[in-house]
């Protein structure tokens, strides 16, 4: 097994794996009690949700699956760090942002379904679509912080991404950007330790939050699997871009319990004892406990989620199980804002050619 | 109307787009303080201020990455790739997300987003400064390409090119920069006088036995080698647009002269004048006399700039070909 050594000793924990609540000298959140429950619930919701997409996958319902499992408090902890005003720019794989932001389980599922390249509308959820190409979506989000930046805006942008991305050329463009723009832009890596097969010792020596430095502006890391240093870090970093003090990085320091995809076999990778290590240090877990001990929550509530998630499950299944798919002339719809005279022509040959079967139902 | 080179006509359009929408902000390499290595945003920052016109790091993927992000935050971006050959690095960002984003995300992102790239050679240039990329952006669905010809096209179009909510590949004729036209600055692209539109292709000189269609830096070419001709009346057609292709008038044009050629810089193979043949095959069968025929750059990488003359369509090689669709009859 491989050890921690991209963790930094300074990584902010609030939350130890055993539940106990420890103090860190930069950072601290305060959060309601019924806040505290709130973050346990979207955690579960969002696992249950992950479970249920990769089962659907398995029974041959959803093309594909990229789990999130094991990410959940890396993902929402930040995700409900946003303001409403903020813009995220999640990854494929970043169901907790998407379901902080307030996409419905069913779109976030549509595009793994088949029936979109997308699923939501980006305006509504201030939640860019996935780019499924590895870093693109770094750039975008600068992008958008700029024009922020240029609108007098009191927002701030997430631009999410993983160790793998890190080796992207985009994604190092972007912070060179960001920098050069003094972009209100966050950059938060999610260090899942694996960028499908490859490890991220294979990407440097150094933590990979260290790298900011060499960018110009501040890197931080921070327990990933700690919903309340995420958070409490998170905060402080759109914060700080809201008040134009520039781009940062924020590393969580986190692991992907689940293959890269439903595609993926992680037994030809890596050793099982390596899940065993992180099963302990599991986001979950951890908070449950802390609610438990200091009373915050009761058997009766971690049940109501329990019944809540399970009705989340079914309300997947079924939706999935009966999302239709488009009509065939959707071929044709918003590849260009405007009249093109080639696909117009193309839709109409199409549409003739399917009315020429006589029934009317060739598929 | 004013006389201007098409380097100014150019920066005369884009004023006209910056002045008319305050979305209008120009991006890339060198374009502020030096105005461009062509000069062709020469001024614009000193009138319009450095938010407007940012000089942007070296990095072309980022350059057109960050025109994205600009867009979905309600910008219309102008970027400037500096050269042809540069454009590479940026291909992922316009043909994965520029091209593909208002699909994915059904309508609701739009990206005006204009990616102004000087084009082709006859400039005596080093390698990757001279090259004709436009088949690989008119062969990817979701982005237009448009090519102009002269300083009265490139004044409206880049106006035309930047109003448009699709994203364009808009390619200047850089070997044209300096050639002089008639300009009437007086109108803006939203003028309903003005008749141009970007996305039909212009009958530029009546003739009944032959039609050359041409585009960019070859129009001016073609018009030279129709004059020039003794023994065949030519009628030359600028494509203008280059996606999507204008095939009616191009049609219309064949459909009486019988007869085609096809002229441009870039390699034939698999290339503009191969879409523009099948689909006059298609549509004219029966009014040819004549297989269409292509005078393009050969299949080598461009050439050092000592055998450039030989790589280029020039007159002879294009009237050789007219004699050759000629010899049909």
């Amino acid at each position: 097994m491989r050890g921690d050594r991209g963790r930094s000793a300074e990584a902010v924990q609030l939350l130890t794996p055993e539940g106990e609540r420890v103090p860190h000298p930069g950072y601290d959140i305060s959060l309601t009690d019924a806040e505290l429950r709130d973050l346990y619930r979207d955690m579960v919701l969002v696992r249950r949700l992950d479970t249920e997409a990769t089962a659907l996958q398995r029974q041959g319902e959803l093309g594909l699956w990229a789990p999130c499992q094991g990410q959940e408090a890396a993902q929402v902890g930040s995700g409900l760090a946003l303001e409403p005003q903020d813009f995220a720019y999640p990854t494929y794989r970043d169901h907790g942002v998407t379901w902080s932001r307030g996409v419905a389980p069913l779109e976030m599922l549509s595009m793994y379904r088949g029936v979109t390249n997308g699923g939501w509308d980006p305006n509504k959820h201030q939640c860019a679509l996935p780019t499924i190409v590895i870093g693109n979506q770094v750039l975008h989000a600068v992008g958008y912080a700029m024009g922020v930046q240029l609108d007098g805006a009191d927002s701030a942008v997430i631009a999410y991404f993983g160790d793998g991305a890190t080796a992207e050329g985009d994604v190092n463009e972007g912070f060179v950007f960001a920098a050069h723009f003094h972009a209100p832009v966050v950059f938060f890596c999610q260090n899942n330790q694996w960028a499908i097969s490859s490890t991220r010792d294979r990407l440097s020596d150094a933590p990979l939050f260290e790298r900011a430095g060499g960018f110009g502006f501040p890197g931080v890391q921070v327990d990933g699997n700690d919903v309340l240093a995420v958070m409490a870090v998170t905060r402080a970093m759109l914060d700080r871009a809201r008040a134009g003090e520039g781009p940062s990085f924020i590393e969580a320091y986190t692991y992907r319990m689940g293959a890269h995809t439903t595609s993926d076999d992680p037994t030809r990778y890596r050793h099982a004892d390596e899940l065993e290590v992180w099963r302990l240090r599991d986001p979950i877990e951890r908070l449950k406990v802390f609610l438990a001990r200091q009373g915050i929550a009761d058997r009766h509530y971690f049940d109501t989620v329990d019944h809540e998630a399970a009705g989340l499950a079914n309300l997947v299944r079924d939706g999935v199980r009966t999302m239709p798919d488009p009509p065939p002339a959707a071929l044709f719809e918003n590849v260009y804002a405007e009249p093109h005279v080639l696909l117009d022509q193309e839709r109409r040959d199409f549409l003739a050619y399917e009315a020429s079967f006589a029934d009317g139902a060739h598929a | 109307m004013t006389t201007l080179t098409m380097a100014r006509a150019l920066n005369a359009g884009l004023r006209k787009a910056m002045e008319r929408d305050r979305k209008v902000v120009l991006f890339g390499e060198d374009i502020g303080r030096l105005g461009g290595v062509f000069r062709i945003t020469d001024g614009l920052q000193k009138d319009f201020g450095e938010h407007r016109v940012m000089d942007s790091p070296l990095a072309e993927s980022g350059i057109v990455g960050v025109a994205v992000g600009l867009a979905m935050r309600g910008y219309r971006p102008v970027v400037e790739i500096q050269f042809d050959g540069f454009v590479y690095p940026a291909f992922d960002q316009i043909v994965s997300q520029v091209a593909k984003m208002h699909r994915r995300s059904e309508g609701v992102t739009a990206m005006p987003i204009v990616i102004r790239i000087p084009f082709g050679g006859g400039i005596g240039a080093v390698e990757h400064h001279s090259e004709s990329p436009e088949a690989y952006f008119a062969h990817t669905a979701g982005l237009r390409v448009i090519a102009p010809s002269d300083p009265a096209a490139a004044y409206i179009t880049i106006q035309q090119a930047i109003a448009c909510n699709d994203p364009v590949v808009y390619l200047e004729p850089k070997r044209r920069y300096w050639d002089k036209g008639e300009v009437d600055e007086t109108l803006d692209a939203s003028d309903p006088r003005q008749v141009l539109t970007p996305w039909r292709a212009r009958v530029l000189r009546r003739g009944t036995d032959v039609t050359l269609a041409c585009y960019g830096p070859m129009v001016r070419t073609c018009l030279e080698a129709a004059a020039a001709s003794e023994e065949a009346s030519i009628e030359v057609v600028d494509l203008q647009s280059l996606s999507p292709l204008d095939i009616d008038t191009l049609a219309q044009s064949v459909e009486h002269t019988g007869r085609l050629v096809v002229v441009h810089e870039a390699s034939g193979n698999v290339g503009i004048g191969a879409e523009v043949a099948a689909r006059i095959s298609e549509r004219c069968f029966y009014s040819l006399e004549s297989p269409v025929l292509r005078v393009t750059g050969y299949d080598v990488p461009y050439p050092p700039s000592r055998l450039e003359e030989h790589f280029l369509p020039d007159l002879d090689r294009i009237l050789d070909a007219v004699d050759r669709a000629m010899a049909f009859s």
